[in-house]
């Protein structure tokens, strides 16, 4: 087994163990001081970060080094650096949320997830790079510039939590916040080789998450196991009064170790990516997980979700209409950006939104405000609506048959800068995989499932029903270990023994 | 016979109401930020009323309560289960670019508030539905400049909007609806009604319909601040709206619905803009909160827990204690004045006499407030203070002078009617004995007075009355005193 060369490179549960033992020469300090180290050393090929955070951080690793020296406990994530995706709010510091017409703004309060995990000890490194707004699956839709696959800096990391996926996957942070609305943990986790769990809809606060789709968006661990994964999914869980829509539900520690034998797995057919354009590679690979599957006692549970094929026209309905809404708050009036050039209110609005919001953004503003436009509302929104709720229910009746649905994460492995970006609707497809999650509010995590012939990575995704983290995860560990495929580091030319 | 002109069409005036009522809660509709009229401006907001981005809503469940209490003291239908929808529109004192409102689920259906007709009959103005939701800032102006200022303190203070029926038919009948209503929040507590400080605000919607089926575009009137200034734009609209029938014929059919706003230096309503359509809001459900579920029993605690309403209230004062009209008015004008009588009234030993009470509330209490310019909550004065003052009169214990005198003590100092009549001795002289001693005491000094009496002179009687009170300390019992005069002077 390979030893950690350096102490960032090890499991976090063991990373933090070390930093609360007072006896262990490790500090939070020493993991803090490594992070920036590798952040300035790697990613000005990456661009993973839009700003670190070197005063937050080395403040917070004090705060735990001298809780440990004082005896008390700083938490199960003590010490452990943290990217944190820039549309989520750490007070003090600017938030963007990748766009330009936030410029300037600072916000005054903590989100929840954030918080819970810095009062479980982890230190803040840095805000990460994301298509603005959360709008796109290649971190290309930034106003400050694209992040770079650590795999192959020619290729995008996805998006659009692109930079949390790329700052853990060159190894800058062991863990990362990103947020999920349509599939913008899992795919940048499954193009840059590492684990992204979107939790079931409601078991995060969203509490300071910029609000894209209010009714998609989670918050959510992006790691490079999912025992990573896990720690930071139970620091940040639970009900918040900030968040009406948080729910209590199961507890996602490790349960029992029951392995994959008797498992029963549901594999969709509309899942198969077999006759997508560059898909047969992928599907092989998932194929052959099916295979080992069976081999090890595991029960196969072949299923039809024929609701999947609308989910990318309801979700580009339902995503973009809570979008119009959700981004008129944006006008220049009390905070970000204001144009310089408007003598009335219809211009200041106008000129300010127009010099502020890239292309993406204005797109689906467009298309989210026609398809709540009166005389409109009913064939896009209430169709949409209704057609949401039939495939919640119909995940439901799946999952009474299976424990599990297995699928791609992504048709193809991470795609050239530029390929797509002429292109938006196969940017759309780009979630094809992904957004049903969000529709149905259900769980689901993407794992790393070895490489493409070129070498770049290739997720597998774990389908569970609502609350079923914990046991997603307990699969995704015993998938680990039975084909052996885990996060591995890329080679990149500087900076891994920092 | 001679020749008449063909009969001028005669009008009749539809009314229908949309009042927003800002509720008494401690903190705003969704957020923890306090509201109260008056503040400097923006300090009151937190990030949620800021529209800060990944702040969320959370709903004040005492916003909810105080709907669902006023809903069902105007007999509205409470619905089982409610949701929010946000209205979408940019405006700078619409800090998140809409407004969390109930489009299609309000929490509060039908009912209805009774009034007083033009004739002085009952009569039903119908309430379509109230729902619940938030308020925006306010935007100034500066006049002629090219500034405007945004406060943001009343963004997100909970507005319950009650729309009537057009079942309103005159102006009369408007103010005594909006008069109505303030009258039953006032006694359940819910708003403080106060048209100038805008927690009740009133949009009427007037046309005009004649009786050879013309009928006048809708029109909206804004920006009234009185209930007397309703009445005063509704009888101009119905003017205007009746004149521009007869003289330029317009009318729905020809003429879109509008908004006109109330000038009241001028007395008048001015055009702001036609709403050629449906203003297109783009409704949808609120995703940041869930759907309420409206438990039954809580409602129905409301229900038991509310108080008589003030018109119930005024016909009972007229029944069971045979009030005036205009006591029973008076009694009701509030819920602290109603209190007091009632508490006035309940003695110790059965209820007291209703017109003393009333005649005391009236007069003595209600002339001692004017005269302070005070409000009854602030008098040292209890209601049990004043009915002791009522019992020993009644019994006897004081005669009428020494009771207003005692009043008059009391109403400022709080203290014990009862126990300052047994400490100073201020109870009336009844004995016999002693009131002849003081009336023989008074004829011997009033000797004039007695021979005009005898002399046929009724007049002069009043003078050694007087007299006799006066040797009496004036707590002779009046009654007795002029009885023994009487004898006395045969």
């Amino acid at each position: 087994m390979k030893g950690f060369d350096n102490p960032l490179d090890l499991p976090v549960a063991t990373m933090a163990a070390r930093v609360r033992d007072a006896d262990d020469p490790l500090t939070a300090s020493e993991l803090v001081e490594t992070s920036l180290l590798r952040i300035e050393a790697l990613d000005p090929a990456i661009h993973a970060f839009l700003c670190t955070t070197p005063d937050l951080a080395r403040a917070q690793a004090e705060a735990v080094d001298t809780a440990v020296a004082e005896g008390r406990d700083p938490g199960p994530l003590a010490g452990v650096p943290l990217a944190v995706k820039d549309n989520i709010a750490v007070p003090g510091v600017p938030l963007t949320c990748a766009s330009k017409i936030l410029g300037g703004y600072v916000p005054p309060t903590w989100a929840t997830s954030v918080k819970r995990a810095v009062d479980a000890g982890a230190c803040i490194v840095g805000k990460t790079n994301l298509d603005e707004f959360a709008m796109g699956s290649s971190t290309e839709n930034s106003a400050f510039g694209a992040t770079r696959n650590p795999f192959d800096t020619s290729r995008v990391p996805g998006g659009s939590s692109g930079g949390s996926a790329a700052a853990v996957a060159a190894g800058m942070a062991p863990l990362a916040l990103g947020s999920d609305t349509g599939g913008s943990i899992r795919q940048p986790a499954a193009l840059c080789g590492i684990v992204g769990l979107k939790p079931t809809y409601g078991r995060v606060s969203r509490n300071g998450l910029v609000a894209f789709a209010s009714s998609l968006d989670q918050v959510g661990p992006m790691a490079r196991s999912a025992a990573d994964a896990r720690a930071l999914l139970e620091a940040i869980e639970g009900t918040d009064a900030a968040d009406a829509t948080t729910r209590r539900m199961s507890e996602v520690a490790r349960g029992p170790q029951t392995g994959l034998d008797g498992l029963r797995v549901g594999w969709a057919r509309e899942f198969d990516v077999r006759d997508v354009p560059g898909g047969a590679p992928t599907q092989d690979v998932v194929d052959g997980v099916r295979t080992l599957l069976e081999d090890g006692g595991a029960t196969s549970v072949d299923l039809s979700l024929p609701l999947v094929e609308a989910s990318i026209p309801v979700y580009y309905i339902v995503a973009p209409a809570e979008a119009s809404s959700n981004l008129a708050r944006y006008d220049g009036v009390r905070y970000g950006q204001r144009t310089a050039d408007a003598e009335t209110l219809q211009q200041l609005y106008a000129r300010t939104r127009d010099e502020g919001f890239g292309e993406e953004v204005k797109r689906r503003i467009l298309i989210g405000t026609f398809a709540l436009s009166s005389g409109y509302a009913d064939a896009y929104y209430k169709r949409a609506m209704a057609a949401r709720g039939a495939l919640r229910v119909a995940f439901q009746e799946a999952f009474e048959t299976c424990d599990v649905i297995l699928s791609a994460t992504t048709p193809t492995p991470a795609f050239a800068i530029g390929e797509k970006a002429g292109d938006p609707l196969a940017m759309y497809l780009c979630d094809v995989l992904t957004v049903a999650a969000n529709l149905a509010g259900i769980p689901a995590v993407s794992i790393p499932c070895g490489r493409s012939a070129e070498g770049l990575p290739v997720g597998l995704q774990l389908w569970g029903p609502a609350g079923s983290e914990g046991r997603l995860l307990d699969i995704a560990e015993d998938l680990a270990d039975a084909t052996g495929h885990r996060y591995l580091a890329p080679s990149l030319e500087t900076g891994r023994t920092a | 016979m001679s020749d008449t002109p063909a009969a001028t069409p005669t009008g009749r005036v539809l009314i229908g109401v949309e009042v927003h009522l800002q509720l008494n809660t401690k903190t705003k509709c969704f957020s923890p930020s306090p509201y109260s009229f008056g503040a400097e401006p923006n300090t009151q907001i937190d990030p949620v009323v800021m529209g800060l981005p990944g702040a969320l809503p959370v709903l004040n469940r005492e916003a909810v309560r105080l709907s669902i209490r006023t809903g069902l003291a105007l007999g509205c239908e409470i619905a089982e289960t409610t949701k929010w929808d946000r209205k979408n529109y940019f405006y700078p004192d619409l800090p998140k670019g809409y407004q969390i409102s109930q489009f299609d689920q309000p929490l509060c259906v039908g009912g209805g508030i009774e009034i007083d007709d033009d004739e002085g009959n009952p009569k039903i103005v119908r309430i379509t539905r109230a729902h619940l939701e938030e308020d925006t800032g306010k935007s100034t102006h500066d006049e002629g400049g090219n500034k405007s200022r945004v406060d943001l303190n009343r963004a997100g203070a909970p507005l319950l909007e009650i729309v009537s029926e057009p079942d309103i038919n005159s102006a009369g009948e408007a103010e005594r609806y909006l008069d109505a209503l303030r009258e039953i929040v006032a006694f359940l507590g819910t708003s403080d009604g106060n048209m100038q400080e805008g927690n009740l605000r009133c949009e009427p919607n007037i046309n005009v319909i004649f009786d050879d089926g013309g009928k006048t575009p809708i029109v909206e009137v804004k920006n009234i601040n009185s209930v007397r200034n309703v009445g005063k734009a509704i009888e101009y609209e119905t003017e205007r709206q009746t004149r521009a029938y007869l003289e330029q014929g317009q009318t729905m059919a020809n003429t879109a619905r509008s908004t006109r706003g109330w000038d009241d230096d001028r007395g008048v309503t001015v055009h702001q803009r036609y709403k050629e359509s449906a203003d297109d809001y783009r409704y949808f459900p609120e995703p940041d909160l869930p759907a309420l579920t409206i438990d039954r029993a809580s409602v129905e605690a409301e229900r038991a827990a509310l108080p008589e309403l003030p018109r119930a209230r005024r016909a009972r004062y007229r029944e069971a204690y045979g009030l005036s009209a205009d006591d029973a008015v008076v009694l009701t004008g509030g819920p602290v004045i109603s209190a007091w009588f009632e508490a006035t009234l309940a003695g110790p030993a059965g209820p007291r006499d209703a017109k003393t009470v009333t005649n005391w509330i009236q007069g003595e209490l209600l002339r001692h407030l004017n005269e302070h310019k005070m409000d009854l909550a602030d008098v040292a004065l209890s209601p049990e203070g004043l009915g002791e003052i009522v019992d020993l009169l009644a019994a006897g214990t004081i005669n009428p002078r020494t009771a207003k005198e005692l009043f008059r003590e009391v109403v400022e100092s709080g203290a014990s009617p009862t126990a300052l009549v047994t400490e100073r001795g201020l109870g009336q002289v009844s004995d016999r004995g002693a009131v002849e001693d003081a009336v023989r005491a008074a004829m011997e000094a009033q000797p004039k007075a007695v021979e005009d009496v005898r002399g046929g002179n009724p007049k002069a009687r009043g003078r050694i009355f007087g007299e006799a009170m006066k040797q009496l300390q004036g707590r002779g019992d009046p009654k007795l005193v002029g009885s023994v005069l009487d004898e006395l002077l045969g």
